[in-house]
């Protein structure tokens, strides 16, 4: 038994759903952002485990892709936390379900 | 007799050559594969004598240490310090360590159970791990990573989740209080530990820190002199990372009692005191391997052994922190945090600037190491001394108006205490 | 990879990374579910390991592990008077159902795609390699990226900056 390109990217998947389902059912604004990042996390695995075993001129590149993947994923933590403090200042709740200022 | 019959065998041989551990354990290594153990076998005994040696060695420390900082802070303040146990109080330290553990671990009533007995792990490990990256001597080493220098950083960061874990789940308000004035004042000298790293790698061109020693002891000189300005700023962010004195304020005791670890009693207390001694032992060890030169010492390293120069190094560096705790006053967190953005880290930026312009000179012009490294090291610490009266005669007296005050954040967060309405809110 | 530490060392880690992000899913306890994302992204951290990826590794234990969780952690602390708890909306069992669907199209392409291995082994070093590449074939891209992070960290600031402090300069 030996541990191939296949293991990775299921656990990617998995990972994946898990975040999926995390940033569309979770009430609380927190539990979705926790969601995206289990989601960013899915591909960059999935980057990574592609960069390891597959054939490519430039290997490395999925290495790259993932940094710049965590950089973008740091500037949308800051922002949406910030937009979460925001939130509750104005509404006291961050609550998803009662955030509907655009419903009409 | 025995002694003699076992220094004639093969084991003892190796073993009785005090001035290079690693090969004597490499000699065993070598020993266990010849005798035909699976490849296994030697990478995980080498782990374990890794391991074990360095948790002895860092309780060894720890506990002549306790007696020492109490006995000299003792003198500094004009006291007399533990003097009843054992010869002037040299079995204090043995018999704290006993109470500690025969103490009962007390366990709140309304405290997150799980969580609670976590975090005493969780503060462990990470001041364990460091070691595992630096080099006590040449080859003495339990994992030369190669992107060392980052994984000190990373390992520090796991700090914040372990104090914010015994903070909060403590249900105590002066824990959590404590909790977040250490996550924020953690977060902000994380980024000046790396910005101040950032200098060394810049220099040496690496980031696995044997290379960092190398680099030093094939130049023959020590970072400090090149880099004296984050050389402090690496050892005041420390200093901040291990709450000494006089950053103590997580844990300032006329204010918020013991901060994070308020409920903690018994052994799990004695995990966060183990912790922040060996968070300390860590710091210093760090320093020493980039900017002092671990092990090398201008060709001493042939006469001494290697290790011996770190330990003498890295307890020198420690009794800095000592000093500090013994004479320095406690800060106030507004003042701290205000250090760290507007002091440390826009001068930390700058050298990093400089520094890169250093090199890409040095490197440019094929200018020989002789002449370009005094010349580095002359402009460094004059730009060190410029930076810090200039930029702190700018900030600092003669413009009250421009000090903070009130620390915003640690208000806002002060007032929230368990789905209780804020006062004022 | 077929040696018995790195299978077992796989193991270890994905049934860590996939059981603990369950767990986010399934804890009610807010705290608790960051505290369970970060054992979850320390499991990605090393899967990456597993994958001779070092640097990134690092990368990972130190933005996500150190920096963002202590940002939700944040948030969760900046928003006293919200629920601590990690319900469900109404929309729970539609977006289980999707969740479930999603994942088992991502795995089963993942399985039968015929992908063309290569047989290089980890890499040995990736760290100054990753740089290079950074500094040369995606300079612009970096560039951009250090724009973002100037960008959201002057945003974050402006949108949360209190009224109290513009009163006093």
């Amino acid at each position: 038994m030996s541990v191939g390109l296949e293991h990775y990217l299921v656990v990617g998947a998995v990972l994946f759903a898990t975040g999926l389902y995390l940033t569309l059912a979770k009430r609380n604004f927190v539990g979705v952002l926790m969601g995206i990042e289990l989601m960013f996390n899915a591909a960059n695995l999935t980057f990574v485990s592609f960069s390891r075993f597959v054939e490519s001129a430039a290997p490395l590149s999925g290495h790259v892709f993932v940094v710049f993947v965590i950089t973008v994923a740091a500037a949308e933590a800051a922002i949406a936390l910030a937009l979460a403090v925001l939130v509750y200042r104005t509404h006291g709740t961050i609550d998803v379900d009662r955030i509907n200022l655009l419903k009409w | 007799m025995l002694l003699e019959r076992l220094r004639g065998g093969p084991l003892l041989a190796e073993w009785w050559d005090l001035r290079d551990i690693g090969n004597a354990v490499g000699g065993f290594l070598q020993r266990i594969e010849e005798w035909g153990a699976p490849d296994w076998v030697p990478y995980v005994v080498s782990g374990l004598i890794g391991i074990l040696g360095i948790l002895l060695w860092l309780l060894a420390s720890q506990i002549v240490f306790i007696w020492i900082e109490r006995r000299a802070i003792a003198l500094m303040q004009n006291r007399l310090g533990p003097n009843r146990v054992g010869p002037m109080g040299l079995l204090q330290p043995i018999a704290d360590s006993l109470k500690l553990f025969l103490k009962e671990a007390i366990t709140t009533r309304d405290s997150d159970r799980l969580l609670f007995w976590v975090a005493p792990v969780a503060i462990f490990t990470p001041a364990m791990v460091v070691f595992a990256v630096v080099p006590f001597s040449e080859g003495m080493v339990l994992a030369d990573l190669n992107v060392g220098v980052l994984f000190l950083i990373a390992v520090a960061a796991l700090n914040t989740m372990a104090v914010f874990m015994a903070g909060w789940s403590s249900n105590n308000k002066y824990a959590l209080l404590g909790a977040m004035r250490t996550v924020a004042m953690l977060i902000s000298y994380e980024l000046i530990q790396v910005l101040a790293l950032l200098g060394v790698v810049l220099f040496a061109g690496s980031m696995r820190l044997s290379d960092v020693v190398g680099w030093q002891s094939g130049f023959n000189t020590w970072l400090i002199f090149l880099q004296p300005l984050p050389a402090l700023a690496y050892l005041i962010a420390g200093a901040v990372e291990i709450n000494r004195s006089p950053m103590d304020i997580a844990e300032a005791e006329s204010e918020i009692v013991a901060g994070y670890h308020t409920e903690y009693s018994g052994i799990k207390f004695g995990f966060f005191y183990a912790a922040e001694y060996f968070a300390g032992f860590a710091i210093s060890a760090v320093a020493v391997s980039l900017y002092l030169g671990g092990w090398t010492a201008w060709g001493l390293e042939q006469w001494v052994p290697g290790w011996l120069l770190f330990l003498a190094k890295l307890y020198l560096v420690f009794s800095i922190f000592i000093w500090t705790r013994g004479t320095l006053p406690r800060l106030r967190i507004d003042q701290l945090m205000a250090f760290a953005w507007k002091f440390l880290l826009p001068m930390s930026l700058l050298n990093v600037v400089v520094v890169g312009g250093e090199v890409l000179i040095w490197r440019e012009m094929d200018l020989s190491a002789g002449v370009a490294l005094p010349v580095i090291g002359a402009v460094n610490a004059a730009m060190a001394v410029a930076l810090v009266v200039g930029w702190g005669r700018m900030l600092g007296h003669g413009r009250p108006e421009r000090r903070a005050q009130r620390a915003l954040l640690t208000t806002e967060v002060g007032a929230n205490f368990y789905g209780k309405a804020a006062p004022g809110a | 990879m077929d040696d018995a530490g790195a299978i077992a060392a796989f193991w270890i880690l994905a049934s860590l990374t996939v059981g603990s992000a369950l767990m986010v899913v399934v804890v009610r306890n807010l705290i608790h579910a960051v505290v369970l994302l970060i054992l979850s992204f320390l499991g990605v951290a090393g899967l990456y390991v597993t994958l001779s990826a070092d640097f990134v590794a690092v990368a990972q234990v130190l933005i996500y592990a150190g920096a963002i969780s202590v940002l939700i952690l944040f948030a969760i602390m900046l928003t006293p008077q919200a629920g601590r708890d990690n319900a469900e909306t109404l929309l729970r069992l539609p977006m289980l159902l999707l969740a479930v669907v999603v994942g088992f199209t991502i795995g089963l392409v993942s399985l039968e795609t015929d992908w063309s291995i290569a047989d290089r082994g980890g890499f040995e070093e990736t760290a100054s390699a990753i740089g290079e590449a950074l500094l040369s074939k995606y300079v612009l891209p970096f560039e951009m990226a250090s724009v973002l992070l100037l960008v959201s960290m002057i945003g974050a600031i402006v949108l949360v900056r209190s009224e109290g402090f513009s009163e006093e300069e």
